[in-house]
């Protein structure tokens, strides 16, 4: 096992960690508005983000971010498309995007690109620059949320009644997707574009059954992510398995812990 | 009317193709109670949307006077399972204040107790009296209940009306109610609108102590529930167009 006096083992822990404890009170918000394939669609319009990066050589952060705010925005007021539902807009979004940034990339030649690691996240590879980006975007992401955090409850009860007491529901509501874009933007280093909603969802079921308030969950959430991010990273580095993919396969494993667990007590 | 505390003149909405609302007026002035009614898909709810100014109707004018608070109970609200909310929770999301202002507002819609309760494991009709206290805890010049009544037997029916009778008593408050029973309304109805796309008929209640009818199945004295007689002029076809002249010579 390769010990803990490496650098390169601390920062992928610090990065993992700082992205686990933003993405999972945002995730809240995605599980209680049902919202995990809105999730999905804006992680997979990402890839298109990281080929427009390269086209236009910037960082690839930025390009997802710029994909992921414009395909959110896009979804925001668009409640039906013509006279298809709305989780069938997500599944051609979705899947289109991700198609057409693979496509994308193969014809960018002079750069190699190496797809796992966007796909899969390559969290051991991560440098300290990284680093800043991770802690910056996790703070703006949690500093708005706190700022917005009852309204947007609010409106995830009730819209309307939201509406009638006065909550500005289409700001608010712009405001979580842009918040959900940076974490995408964030995320993608750690566990790549296609496990990212994971990080969105897992740990907010497992805190589901141990919380009584919303913000119990979120708290709970956030130290489930984090634990499910160093176990997933022990695991990688003992047995060298890819990291990202093994902090999903944690994260579910204390899924599954905690439902039995609960299961067993009722 | 203009010390309406809400009106709307000449609201047409269309989904679509389908006429919802055809030339609606509605006034609701001061401390007035306005019971709203009309068979199902009559576009009531789409005219209390109106009225809130959730939806903007495509033509018409809708006039709300300035600084009013609304008060307003839903229809039926759905709290998702994963999401862990206490009564309590649920009512700071409203107007946030301390406990002991939420017990009082609970204790006043007639549910004591519940505050600590999560919101999914309450029963309908407690729910609905805990959205009523978050309307309450607003302090509202207008409280909008949407189909109150709905799934509560006549029992019950009777207390939530004496309940929203003491309410406009005590506080002022001018009250629309919706409801899709089209002969029983609450007694202390100021105004029925009765819609059917269109506005059908409007009045008022008459003493339910002038039906010996209603007597007889209901006992001797109810001073809650009074029966609206409809006064209708036209008919509909059966698309529930309105049809101006009767044929058949009788009316409705």
């Amino acid at each position: 096992m390769i010990g803990l006096d490496e650098p390169f083992v601390w920062r992928a822990l610090a990065a993992g960690v700082g992205v686990a404890l933003v993405a999972a009170p945002l995730g809240c918000f995605v599980v209680w508005r049902r919202m995990a394939y809105f999730g999905d669609t804006l992680s997979h319009a990402a890839l298109l983000g990281v080929a427009l990066g390269v086209v236009l050589d910037m960082r690839p952060m930025f390009g997802v971010l710029l994909a992921a705010l414009v395909t959110g925005a896009l979804l925001v007021g668009l409640q039906r498309f013509g006279e298809f539902a709305i989780d069938t807009v997500l599944g051609i979004l979705a899947h289109a995007t991700l198609a057409l940034g693979v496509v994308v990339l193969s014809f960018v030649e002079s750069v190699r690109v190496d797809l796992f690691a966007y796909l899969f996240g390559d969290v051991l590879a991560v440098a300290n620059a990284d680093l800043l980006w991770i802690g910056v975007g996790g703070l703006v992401v949690l500093a708005v949320l706190i700022a917005i955090w009852r309204p947007l409850l609010a409106v995830t009860v009730h819209t309307d009644l939201a509406q009638v007491e006065g909550v500005p529901v289409t700001a608010v509501r712009l405001a979580f997707v842009l918040l959900l874009a940076i974490v995408v933007a964030v995320a993608m280093r750690i566990v790549g574009i296609l496990l990212i909603t994971s990080l969105l969802v897992i740990p907010p079921a497992t805190a589901r059954r141990l919380a009584r308030t919303p913000v119990q969950m979120a708290v709970l959430a956030s130290a489930l992510a984090a634990v499910a991010v160093a176990l997933g990273l022990a695991a990688s580095l003992a047995w060298d398995t890819p990291a990202g993919p093994s902090m999903v396969v944690a994260s579910a494993a204390l899924f599954s812990g905690v439902l039995a667990v609960a299961r067993v007590r009722t | 009317m203009t010390d309406a505390l809400v009106s709307a003149a000449g609201v047409v909405v269309r989904f679509g193709d389908r006429v919802v609302l055809e030339d609606v007026d509605c006034a609701v002035a001061p401390g007035e109670i306005v019971t709203l009614i009309g068979p199902n898909g009559a576009g009531k709810t789409t005219l209390v949307r109106v009225l809130l100014g959730l939806l903007r109707p495509q033509e018409g004018r809708v006039v709300r006077a300035r600084g009013l608070r609304i008060g307003y109970a839903p229809q039926r609200l759905h709290v998702e399972p994963t999401l862990p909310l206490t009564v309590e929770g649920f009512l700071a999301l409203g107007t946030r204040t301390d406990r002991e202002t939420y017990r009082q507002a609970l204790a006043e819609v007639g549910v004591p107790g519940l505050l600590d309760s999560p919101v999914q494991r309450i029963s309908g009709g407690e729910l609905q009296r805990v959205v009523l206290a978050r309307a309450l805890l607003r302090r509202p010049g207008l409280l909008v209940l949407d189909e109150p009544a709905q799934g509560v037997d006549v029992g019950g029916q009777r207390e939530l009306y004496r309940l929203i009778a003491r309410l406009r008593e005590q506080r002022g408050c001018a009250v629309v109610i919706v409801s899709h029973d089209l002969h029983l309304v609450m007694a202390a109805t100021d105004h029925v609108l009765c819609l059917n796309g269109h506005v059908c008929c409007r009045g008022e209640p008459e003493a339910v102590s002038a039906h010996p009818e209603y007597r007889r199945l209901f006992g001797p004295v109810d001073r809650e529930i009074a029966v609206y007689a409809h006064d209708h002029d036209h008919r509909h076809d059966v698309d529930g167009h309105r049809v101006s002249h009767d044929h058949d010579g009788h009316s409705a």
